[in-house]
């Protein structure tokens, strides 16, 4: 062998990229990407702007009545003149605050979680699934510390679509988890229950289980003996959710080697140490697309509560566009609505996607 | 490392493990067959043997990641049976370094080594963590103590592993070929944990085929073969004067390459 000179390391060389760069790279590359632009360069032009005029230009924001929509816009006063009914429901005015509070609650525990430097996020974290539901129950029903009752048949609009979401989200995890370790247990009469559990709820459709829940059930129930029907509501959609979330988690369960069990048996770890602290947080993180996708499933299916005469958010809108005093504004009312229910649904999508990119520890073996 | 006296107990005749009789089936499979192995305190036993001669499984037995069907396992004088206390308490006396090192991926080195003795030692989390240090530092890996494995090298890894057992301060410590899945500029770091931690009085019981290991550290040599132990011999009889015709084929075909 020759003698063995060391070449010394380059710089890499200057990236080529830049404006007209990234249009070659990304737009233009080939025939085929070339057509695609053309394409989607001709559907924005042709929908964008009417779309654009429709919802802003053309719009009418100020006024108060059906009067001031005269522009061939979209009328938005509609939606601000409805705005507390869509947002708060029935419930009574001069209680708004209450509302309120719990929102502003919601606010000042959820938005530490998508910054990672700020101070106690976890007990943040903690507190808005433990104490937050508790608190904010108390505040929205009332009936102690001098504040006034306020019945659930008043609750309504978005405020309850997020009451719903939330409390189904907090519940079906936990129990999610619980069915699917059953469901992988060795003791036959647990797993066995967790499979018909499971089974059962997964092979009806929501709307039936509340149907079930609002119509069948009292007829079982003793005369007299009434039973709450957004409690009834509520149970229904978290014991359907966990049985979804049950799979997703066991899907998870699934990919973790066996060598982890073993490893975590032979250090000593009981089973339900072993669980928390080696098999689910691996197990969860894995599945964090998967539970985040029920999680959205879960809360667009709150809309169903509707038929069972709850008044979520599109209930709300619903039964405003009817009104004869706002003649023509279906559209601005469940556009209202699905941006509603878009927001929250984007804001879960990306804060999943944030928590996957954080929890990512390397590769795996 | 805390010394390992191999000082004998009256109630196991200073017996770290005593294996009697013992058979093991897979459904209809018979997996191993007539075991008896007796490890005295501090002793080194390397076990030998072809591809699923049922080495992993007997010295998974040891400490009830398989279950036995017949005979008896008395480990540091308990027997194992169902009972999930002795089970659990045998546990706490053994550990175990696995082929694919079976770290926990989603912690850190430190957080391996200190989950254990945290939550089954009970040990306040400080004096884990300096415990945790102490070890690492033994197998030269304390500047990763705050990685990720994902991020260490499989020879890392693996010592990293054998740390993780150490803090639990073990008594005996098995090992399933733990330099099999490494790439050979690795074996060597791996081997030279072991040896040091032989030479320290650990009762070991390691399958493994690093010859050169066995040679230098095992007081004995066990070879297996179809679910059976076919020879057993203090190293150098056993390398250079081996009885059986199944070990000297086995022998021949290790060696001769
Ligand atoms: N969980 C299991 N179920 C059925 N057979 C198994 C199982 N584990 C191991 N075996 C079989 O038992 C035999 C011994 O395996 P093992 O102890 O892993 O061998 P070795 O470690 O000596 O290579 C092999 O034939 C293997 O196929
Ligand atoms: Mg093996």
């Amino acid at each position: 062998m020759s003698g063995f000179t060391e070449i010394q390391s380059r710089a890499a060389p200057v990236s080529s990229t830049g404006a007209i760069g990234w249009i070659r790279q990304n737009l233009v590359s080939t025939p085929m990407n070339t057509f695609f632009t053309l394409i989607g360069v001709y559907l924005i032009y042709k929908f964008l702007p009417p779309l654009l005029d429709w919802a802003i230009f053309s719009a009418n924001f100020a006024g108060s009545d059906e009067h001031a929509c005269n522009s061939g816009g979209a009328c938005w006063v509609f939606v601000k003149q409805r705005a507390s009914l869509f947002i708060y429901g029935f419930y009574p005015s001069e209680q708004y605050w209450r509302l309120d509070a719990v929102f502003v609650l919601l606010a000042i525990t959820f938005v530490p979680q998508f910054f990672d430097a700020f101070p106690y996020k976890k007990w943040f974290g903690i507190f808005s699934i433990t104490g937050l539901p508790v608190i904010s129950y108390f505040i929205i029903s009332g009936g102690i510390l001098g504040l006034e009752h306020v019945e659930t048949e008043s609750w309504g609009g978005l405020s309850l679509t997020l009451i719903i979401a939330f409390v189904g989200i907090v519940a079906a995890l936990p129990f999610g988890v619980l069915l699917a370790l059953g469901r992988r247990s060795n003791m036959p009469i647990i797993r066995t229950m967790c499979v018909i559990f499971i089974e059962v709820w997964r092979g009806v459709p929501l709307i039936s289980v509340l149907f079930m829940a609002s119509v069948m059930l009292p007829l079982f129930l003793p005369e007299g003996v009434t039973f709450n029907k957004l409690l009834r509501a509520m149970i229904g959609i978290v014991m359907f959710q966990s049985a979804y979330m049950a799979e997703v988690i066991r899907g998870g369960l699934q990919a973790i080697p066996k060598g982890q069990y073993e490893a975590a048996s032979a250090l000593g770890l009981s089973y339900w140490r072993s669980m928390t602290f080696i098999i689910l947080p691996q197990a969860l993180k894995l599945v964090i697309p998967g539970i985040v996708n029920t999680f959205i499933a879960l809360f667009k299916d709150t809309t169903l509560v509707l038929i069972i005469g709850l008044f979520d958010v599109l209930g709300a809108v619903q039964s405003a566009i009817v009104d004869p005093n706002w003649p023509g504004v279906a559209t601005e009312g469940y556009v209202f609505a699905a941006f509603c229910f878009w927001i929250f649904c984007f804001t879960m999508s990306r804060y999943s996607m944030r928590l996957e990119r954080k929890l990512h520890t390397g590769h795996k073996r | 490392m805390s010394a390992t006296n191999a000082q004998p107990s009256p109630e196991n005749n200073g017996l770290a493990v005593e294996i009697k009789a013992m058979h093991k089936w897979y459904g209809q499979f018979h997996v191993l067959k007539d075991i008896n192995l007796e490890v005295k305190q501090g002793e080194r036993i390397v076990i030998c043997g072809p591809s699923g001669s049922g080495k992993s499984t007997m010295i998974r037995c040891i400490n009830r990641l398989e279950e036995h069907q017949e005979g008896q396992i008395l480990v540091q004088g308990i027997e194992l049976t169902d009972d999930l206390k002795k089970i659990d308490e045998i546990r706490r006396e053994v550990g175990m370094c696995f082929q694919h090192f079976n770290l926990f991926p989603h912690l850190t080195v430190l957080e391996n080594c200190t989950l254990a003795p945290i939550w089954v030692r009970k040990m306040p989390k400080a004096q884990a963590e300096e415990i945790a240090m102490k070890y690492l530092e033994r197998v030269k890996i304390t500047d990763q103590a705050l990685k990720y494995p994902g991020q260490l090298s499989g020879g890392q890894q693996q010592r990293v592993a054998i740390a993780r057992s150490l803090c639990m301060n073990p008594k005996i410590m098995l090992f399933d070929e733990p330099t099999s899945a490494l790439d050979p500029e690795m074996i060597k770091e791996v081997l030279d944990v072991m040896v040091e931690l032989a030479n320290e009085g650990m009762t070991m019981l390691c399958v493994t085929h690093e010859m050169g290991f066995a040679k230098m550290v095992a007081d004995r040599v066990i070879f297996m073969d179809a679910g059976q132990i076919v020879e057993e011999n203090e190293p150098n009889e056993f390398f250079n004067n081996p009885q059986n015709d199944r070990t000297k084929l086995f022998l021949s075909q290790i060696l001769d390459h």
